[in-house]
Formats: structure tokens, sequence, C-alpha cells
């Protein structure tokens, strides 16, 4: 059974509180019980609380799979990108060099490449995937386009990204602030000079701060702290 | 005879902790499991509803419970792991005794042996110094069944009146407070209530690492647009993108809640309707703020710009939501610092209506229920007054014996401590308490539990205050008993049973109840089942301010909690009634016992109660020897002493180790980089542990997480210094001095990172 098109994977980096619940629920998916595929990260601890989750964003276009030299990468006709399959996969590491998101990863030990898979033995038979259920702040959320609609009216989900010259859509979602989402960020200088088309510009709509953060960031809280 | 037995590294040799995997069945993605039990998680007091999956008498994994409203299958790490404490290898299995020719300080022994000997030593004990030389201590994280079986178990079995529990360090400023300003002490409203208020104000709560569930519940009410204030010396996740943060320095809150209010004042910013009809005591309130001016407040608290904001917003909006944890609770101003959010509250008005609601959050699993029921030194079931001679006759009747021979009021957990020390208590029995890690100057409490007589401990697994015992118990874990719980916003929910004990454990109502007979006064510890000690209960909180005598397992288990009050007989009419809960208090036209219709709040008048919430400063705050302030807390992958989290491996993997967690620009003054070995010391001891040196904390405090043991306890440096009404000791603040380390400490190369 296929999941069903109208439940879509989102991701809300800003709700994220690093608590890794996710990545120990997805060490319980029977299809790779023991090992979690979600990348959680801080983005720079040093400075900021701040942390990502990364799940596999389901390319409708899998640049994993493109560059797969033994076809071992499959997209199931419900848009889910499985894990290479095990008779196929020669370990190559070519998918982790191209996938633009960093998702895919070899297990050497096991000489395959391994990655989310959606929960496809949740997702396929109408259940959500682990990570999404558990995810206390909902960073994760697993459901249908009404209720994102009606539950996040700040921020809107966006499945495009353009990686310079490469346009990928996506089966999971970023949840972008509303106003920053209509615009492209301003980050190739060239790009305002119209000597290149617009397609070179690099545009990383999914790490744009929201205006309250940026507030919050602006300003070092302790400054008049002496030491 | 309570000295460690043997070197401690043998102990921890044969008793952990050690860490659990998932291995075997649990591993196995081909094992199905018998079936699914529904109950709740073993760890923080938000109580989220979980299903263990259960095959062969052993807990192999779980799913989700999407259907209990609270967290809708929502957990944290904690919870999505809970299942590996089970079939655990340090698991007690037998009962133990102290044996120092036994290469792990202790020896099996049979129970019935163990459960004679540990009554022959009480009476030994209590015929030669009478009965309150022994003491019992509890725990909140026991079913509520349980916490009123042991308080009665002292009172009534062992005739002692040194009886306390270890919300001692958790709830009691809050529950303090709630009593002086409501006159009841419990969240509220249901933090459904907080999706559609205006504005939420955090104040000293760590909420993505110490009730993460609540998290949601504040990014869906800004999705409906609520602003959120935080108030706390560090930058935590939800602070990170809140839209004020007020960077307060340590154990300054009552000055900023007097400061604020003093603001709302000047401004008119008051509800003078609500203050004029349902309060009293404004005025007071108002003329101690007058000292609280601007520039003076900011100067105490060390928050320099954003008060007045504060004030605007809180005075301003229409619909709020106020809760506070121990960041302001665990000092020794504590219930001063949880009066003046009370009084920010009651000034606005905001109270008893829909979006509109004050909480303070629990840490334990029944840091509400356990609160309620008659662990607490002064307390017996029913939230009633252990000094009061009406209750005392109820109780005393409930229990069937003559109210003169019930025992008074306690003292507070650290007191007993002292206690013994001075040798007025020889005995303890201990549960679900680990002082050794959790009390604060813990070199202190080392040293009373070397001078006991006797300490028997009922655990499940060996915990660090264990190593002190002469006897141990093997008790129940949570998935080996059912019960109830209250949870964090007043619901009482269903524990259910999923496995039997191991081996020669049982449950901890039954070991009580064994000590009981095997001292010869079986006499009210005939319970067959903990329904049974719930349907007592019942009874015996009925009349109470926490009346729970509407509410049945079964009642539980359809509405999937109750709230209480949850009343048998109306109030009003005292004609039997089938009550569905109170999940909000103190709407207007609500009914109380108390009150009897004068008003909403649990008071004769019906009025709620302004208090002057004083400043003081901390006990031992920094000063020129020791000029930073330390502070304690959690982090969201371990839970309190670590006697579960730190035996769970995917859980010690995420934070393996304690870290002192301190601002670069204090760093680069002590010439301390991230990760270099770093020592802190206060006038009571000194710890090493690595640095973290990051941005998101007070450039003058220090931070570290007080889940470990021995060398690596951050309870070597706190203070011993308590509220002077609720006997909460004052964790999050103390006067340290950090070097960068000598050397790498000794315990680096002998133990794990979890021991």
């Amino acid at each position: 059974m296929p999941k069903p098109d109208y439940l879509h994977f989102f991701i809300d980096p800003n709700r994220c509180i690093g608590c890794q619940a996710c990545v120990h629920a997805c060490t319980e998916c029977d299809t790779h019980r023991g090992e979690s595929m979600i990348h959680l990260e801080y983005v720079h601890r040093p400075e900021s609380v701040q942390t990502v989750p990364v799940v596999c964003m389901h390319c409708d276009q899998p640049t994993c799979a493109e560059v797969c030299p033994a076809d071992a990468i499959k997209r199931t006709g419900d848009g889910v990108v499985q894990s290479a399959r095990k008779p196929r996969c020669i370990a190559c590491g070519n998918c982790v060099l191209a996938c633009p998101f960093g998702v895919p990863e070899v297990y050497e030990d096991r000489k395959i490449m391994m990655k989310c898979d959606m929960c496809y033995d949740r997702s396929s038979v109408g259940k959500k995937p682990m990570c999404a259920t558990v995810c206390p702040s909902q960073a994760l959320f697993f459901g249908t386009q009404e209720q994102i609609a009606q539950l996040r009216p700040l921020s809107v989900p966006i499945n495009t990204f353009q990686f310079g010259g490469q346009t990928i859509t996506t089966q999971v979602f970023v949840m972008v602030p509303r106003a920053l989402a209509s615009r492209a960020s301003h980050v190739d200088v060239a790009a305002a000079m119209d000597e290149q088309p617009r397609s070179r510009a690099v545009s990383f709509k999914v790490v744009a701060d929201p205006p309250a953060q940026a507030m919050a960031l602006e300003s070092d809280p302790f400054a008049e702290v002496e030491v | 005879m309570a000295e460690i037995p043997v070197d401690p590294i043998r102990i921890i040799e044969g008793f952990g902790p050690h860490l659990s995997s998932m291995t075997g069945v649990r591993l196995s993605t081909s094992v199905e499991p018998d079936r699914l039990v529904k109950t709740h998680c073993c760890f923080c007091g938000q109580q989220c509803g979980i299903q263990l999956k259960v095959r062969d008498n052993q807990v192999i994994g779980f799913e989700p419970w999407e259907d209990f409203p609270f967290n809708r299958g929502m957990l944290c790490p904690k919870g999505v792991k809970r299942y590996l404490q089970g079939s655990h290898p340090d698991r007690l299995t037998t009962a133990l005794r102290r044996d120092p020719s036994s290469a792990s300080g202790f020896s099996p022994l049979p129970y019935t042996e163990a459960v004679a000997r540990v009554a022959s030593e009480i009476s030994r004990i209590q015929e030669r110094d009478g009965p309150g030389a022994m003491a019992v201590l509890g725990g909140a994280s026991l079913t509520t069944e349980k916490t009123y079986l042991l308080g009665k178990f002292a009172r009534v079995c062992l005739k002692t009146p040194f009886i306390d529990y270890n919300g001692r360090l958790c709830m009691v400023s809050a529950g303090a407070a709630n009593k002086k300003a409501f006159g009841i002490d419990r969240t509220t409203n249901p933090w459904s209530d907080m999706v559609g208020t205006e504005l939420i104000w955090v104040a000293g709560s760590n909420v993505a690492e110490c009730s993460p569930i609540t998290t949601n519940y504040i990014w869906q009410a800004r999705e409906l647009g609520a602003k959120v204030i935080v108030q706390d010396p560090r930058i935590t996740p939800v602070a990170r993108t809140c839209d004020l943060y007020l960077p307060v320095k340590p154990g300054r809150d009552a000055a900023l809640f007097a400061g604020v209010l003093q603001i709302m004042i000047e401004r008119d910013w008051l509800d003078h309707e609500f203050i004029r009809d349902y309060t009293s005591g404004f005025d007071q309130v108002a003329e101690y703020c007058r000292e609280w001016t601007l520039p003076r407040t900011a100067d105490v608290t060390g928050v320099p710009h954003a008060l007045m904001q504060a004030a605007e917003w809180w005075g301003t909006v229409k619909t709020s939501f106020l809760f506070h944890a121990r960041g302001i609770e665990h000092h020794s101003n504590g219930v001063q610092n949880s009066l003046g959010t009370i009084n920010l509250v009651l000034a606005s008005g905001r109270i008893g209506k829909p979006k509109c609601g004050y909480g303070t959050i629990v840490g334990q699993a029944n840091g509400q229920g356990g609160r309620e029921h008659g662990q607490k030194a002064d307390q017996l079931p029913g939230w009633r007054d252990i000094s009061n001679p009406e209750h005392r006759r109820y109780i005393a009747g409930v229990w069937g014996i003559n109210e003169p021979d019930l025992p008074g009021p306690g003292v507070d957990a650290y007191e007993l401590f002292r206690k013994i020390d001075r040798g007025e208590i020889k005995g303890l029995l201990s549960i679900c308490f680990n002082p050794m890690v959790s009390l604060p100057d813990n070199t202190f409490i080392a040293r009373c539990l070397d001078k006991l007589e006797f300490f028997v401990a009922i655990d499940f697994f060996l915990n660090d205050t264990a190593w002190h015992a002469d006897v141990v118990l093997p008790g129940s874990l949570h998935e080996e008993d059912e019960g109830t719980v209250t949870q964090v916003e007043g619901r009482i929910i269903k524990i259910n049973k999923a496995v039997e004990c191991p081996g020669d454990a049982r449950q901890d109502w039954r070991i009580i109840q064994d000590i009981a007979h095997a001292l010869g006064r079986p006499k009210g510890f005939t319970f067959n089942e903990p329904r049974e000690i719930f349907e007592e209960l019942r009874v015996a909180s009925k009349g109470g301010v926490a009346d729970y005598s509407g509410v049945t397992y079964e009642k539980v288990t359809q509405q999937l909690g109750v709230f209480w009050p949850c009343y048998s007989e109306d109030p009003k009419t005292g004609e039997p009634v089938d009550h569905p809960g109170t999940p909000r208090l103190f709407e207007r036209d609500s009914y109380n016992p108390v009150a009897k219709g004068s008003g909403p709040f649990y008071f004769p008048d019906g009025r709620a109660r302004f208090n002057v919430a004083d400043y003081r400063p901390p006990v031992e705050d920094a000063n020129e020897e020791y000029p930073l302030y330390l502070t304690t807390g959690r982090v969201v992958s371990q839970f309190l002493s670590g006697t579960q989290t730190r035996r769970i491996g995917p859980l010690v993997k995420q934070y393996a180790e304690p870290l002192i967690e301190m601002h670069p620009r204090l760093a680069a003054k002590l010439g301390i980089a991230d990760g270099d070995w770093a020592t802190a010391e206060t006038s009571r001891g000194a710890i090493t542990l690595r640095a973290q040196v990051v941005t998101t904390i007070r450039p003058d405090t220090v931070f570290i997480p007080y889940h470990w043991a021995g060398r690596k306890s951050a309870n070597q440096l706190t203070v011993a210094a308590q509220d002077p009404i609720s006997k909460i000791p004052q964790y999050k603040v103390c006067g340290c001095r950090v070097r960068k380390a000598d050397a790498a400490p000794e315990y680096a190369a002998i133990l794990e990172p979890q021991q």
C-alpha cells in the first residue's frame, strides 16, 4: 500500500528544540531498527542553541538516484525515495556526495547506503512516521496541507529549492515565515548585475531568519553584564 | 551501621549504572508484541500517554498513544527510550544485605528474612529511643496510592511524625505560594487554554528540556498570535526566538516582579474591578512596590532594557498565561518569587477564564498528586493540615485510630538529615528518593547516612544513596504496578501494569504492608490491590481541598483523565453527584466548599490574596572570593538523579557527562577553551568537568546539570540554604569560582560517563 497522497511531511526548523526525540524514535523503525536516519545538528552551538532536523526530502527527481551507477535507489509511485536496494548497492558513496541536502549515509560495515524512507513501514499503512508523531515541538509534522494551513498561519510550506542551476522540488515541505517566503534572498551579487541568468542566483530559502528571531539574535542580551 | 561497605568502584562494578541497549527481541523486527498497554511515561510531570509493547512479560518497545489528549503521541527522548529501563542488567531481583566481605559490598537475602530483619531493627530502635527515632522518606514519582499508603504507614504503623519526600526539592515553593494566594495548590487551567492566549510569560522554566511537550503548546499559541516572554539567565531553546527575553541574574526574581508591578501601577495597567471584587491585600503590595523603581529594578535584576516592555505587554493584553518552574522556585526566597508572579496575575485579573491561566510546572510524574495525600511532613490526605484538629479527627476516623495517637507535623527532608546528624533519628526507610545526588551539599548527606544505625532502602536499582543501606528491598518499576498519578494540569490519570515484577521483587505497596505485618501491626495494611487503596483514599480525601471522592478508575479511563476537585457529593447541595472534575479553577461563578459561594477562591471570603513578595538577596550570594553565580538544572536526556536515565544507553549517549557551561567572555578571562577541564569551587567543595563555552548564558553565571553522582555531582557545590516557609533548597544560585583545571580528574580514567 502506498503512502496516501494527501498526507505530507513538513519540517519547521524554527520550532526545533534539539531534544533528539526524533533521532531516538527513528531507531525504533522496523526498516532500519537500531539506526537513526535523522540528522539533527546544532547550527553553531557556541553562539546559539538552534538546531535543524534533516530527514530525506524525497525529491521528485532524486539526485541520489540519478548519480547512482548501480541503479540501486528507487522512487516508489507515491513519491517516497527508498533506501538503496541491498542486492544492487555497491556502497560507492556517489549519492552521499551528490545529495544537495546531505541526507544519505553509507554504512561501511554493511556496505550499503541507508537513509530516511519516510517510515515506509508506517506511512504505507496510514500511520504517521515515528519522528513526526513524537516530536514534542512539532518541528516535524505529518498531515494534510489543510491542517498545516490552519495550524501554522505565520508560515508557508516550500518545496522548491534552487542549487545553482538545479531546481529541486521535493515531497517534503519546509515551513518558511510568510513574510520571507515570497521573495528570494539576495545571495549572489552577480545575480543583481544582469550578466547572469536569474537561475544562477543561489537561493536557500530554508535558512532565512524570521523577523522575531532576527531581532532576538541582533543584540547581545548580556552586553551589559560585567565579567 | 550505614557506611558504604566497600570501595565505591566495586559497588559500581556489581550494580552499575551499566547501560541498556536495543538488543535481542528489542532489536528484532520480526517479533510482534503480545499486546499494547496504554499507560504513561515514568518520568516528568507532563505524564505523556504512551503504549508499551509487551511480549513474554517483557517491555520490548513502545507505540505512540495518539488519542491521549495532553500529548497526542508526542514524546521526548526520555519517553521514547523509557522502555529500556526494564529487563535491565542492574535490576534488583532479590533483597540485599550489606556485606563488606562480598565483592560488590552486598549479598542476596531471602525476601521474608529481609523483611523480618527490617521489622526487628525498627522495633529495636523504636523500643529504645521512641517512635520518632525512625524516619521515612518518600518520593513524588510514586503513584498516589503508594504515597497515601506511605503516609499512613509512617503515622499509623511506625507512629513517627518524621516523614517527608523529594517533592521538598521540587514543588513546595509553588505549593506554599498557591496556598497563601489562592487557598488551593493546583495549576489553574488545562494546558489547552494556552493556545489562543495573547501573551505567555515563562518565568524560570527551561520548557524545551524539562517539560518538552509544553513547547508545542507555546509554539501553537504563537502561531495564533501570542507573544512570548522568557525570564532566564540562559538563552534556552524556547528563549531563542521569544519576543522578549529577560536575562535575569540568578536569585533576583522577586525584585523583577515587584519592578514590573510598579510600572503597571504607575501606568495604571491594572484590572481595578477584579482587584476590588475578588482580591484582598493589594494596597500593602502596592506600598511595597513603590521602592522598586525602574532604575533600581534594572540594577538589581541585571535586566537593563526589557522591563518596561514586559510591563506594557503584561499590563495591556486581554488574555495571558504565566507559568513558572524551579528557576524561580529553587531559592531561599522561592515562595516570595512565586508570590511575585501571582501578584502580577491577580493585578491583571486574568485568571479563572478561558485562555487566562497561571501554572506551576511540576517536575516529577506525580509532583502534583504526590504532594496532596500525606507523605509531606505537615500534611494529611486530601491536602489536609496535620495541625488542624478537625482534619486530624477526620483522618483518624478513616484510619480507625484515636486522634491523639496520630503524630503531629514532622520536619522537611533536609532537616530530617540534620536530625540524623544530631543523633535524634537513628533509623531510616527510604523509597523513591536519592538524596546523595539530589540534596544540596551532599557531602553532609553522606556523613548523615554513615551515622544511621539502620537504613533500609526500597528500590529497583541500587541508587547512590542505597549504597549506605543495611538492607535493600527490591521494589517495582513503573510498568510493574498500577495506580493513579496527577499530572501537571491537575489531571488524574491511570498508570497500567504491563509486566510482573522479576524474581523476588514486588510492588512497593506490598513491601510496605509486609513490613507492617512483620512489625505485628497489620491493621489498616491489608489491601489486596491498588484499587482498594484508591477507594480508601477517595474517602480520606473527601471534604478536603484536594477532593478525589468522585474519582474512580473507570472515570479516569473513560474521560482520559479527571481534574480534581472531583466530588462524590455536590458541595453546594450535599446531594450525590456524578461530577466530571474541574478542569479550570476560579471561574467567576464557581462554587467551592471553602468559600461556599462567596467567591471563586478557596478562602472563606472567596477572595484571592495579594501577598507582599519581598526580595531578599540569595544566601551566600556571589562575593569577592566566589565572584560567579553557580546555577544548576536539567538536560533533556536525563531525569532527576539519573537512577533510571543513567542506565539507558541511548540517553547517556546523547549527553554523557556534566559540563560547566560558561560565556566566552568569562572563558577568555579564565583562559579556558571549549572542552578544557575546568574546576568549579564553592566553600563546600570542588568539581572538575569539561567546559562548554557558549554565548547562551550570562557571563557572570556558570551552569552545571545535576543528574550525576559522586565526583560529578553538582550538589557537592550547592548550598543547603532553604526557603523559610517552603524549605526548598536554594539550588539555583550560590557564589562560585572557576579556574582551568590542573589536570584531568582521577575519575576520568576509571569511570564510564554515566557512573
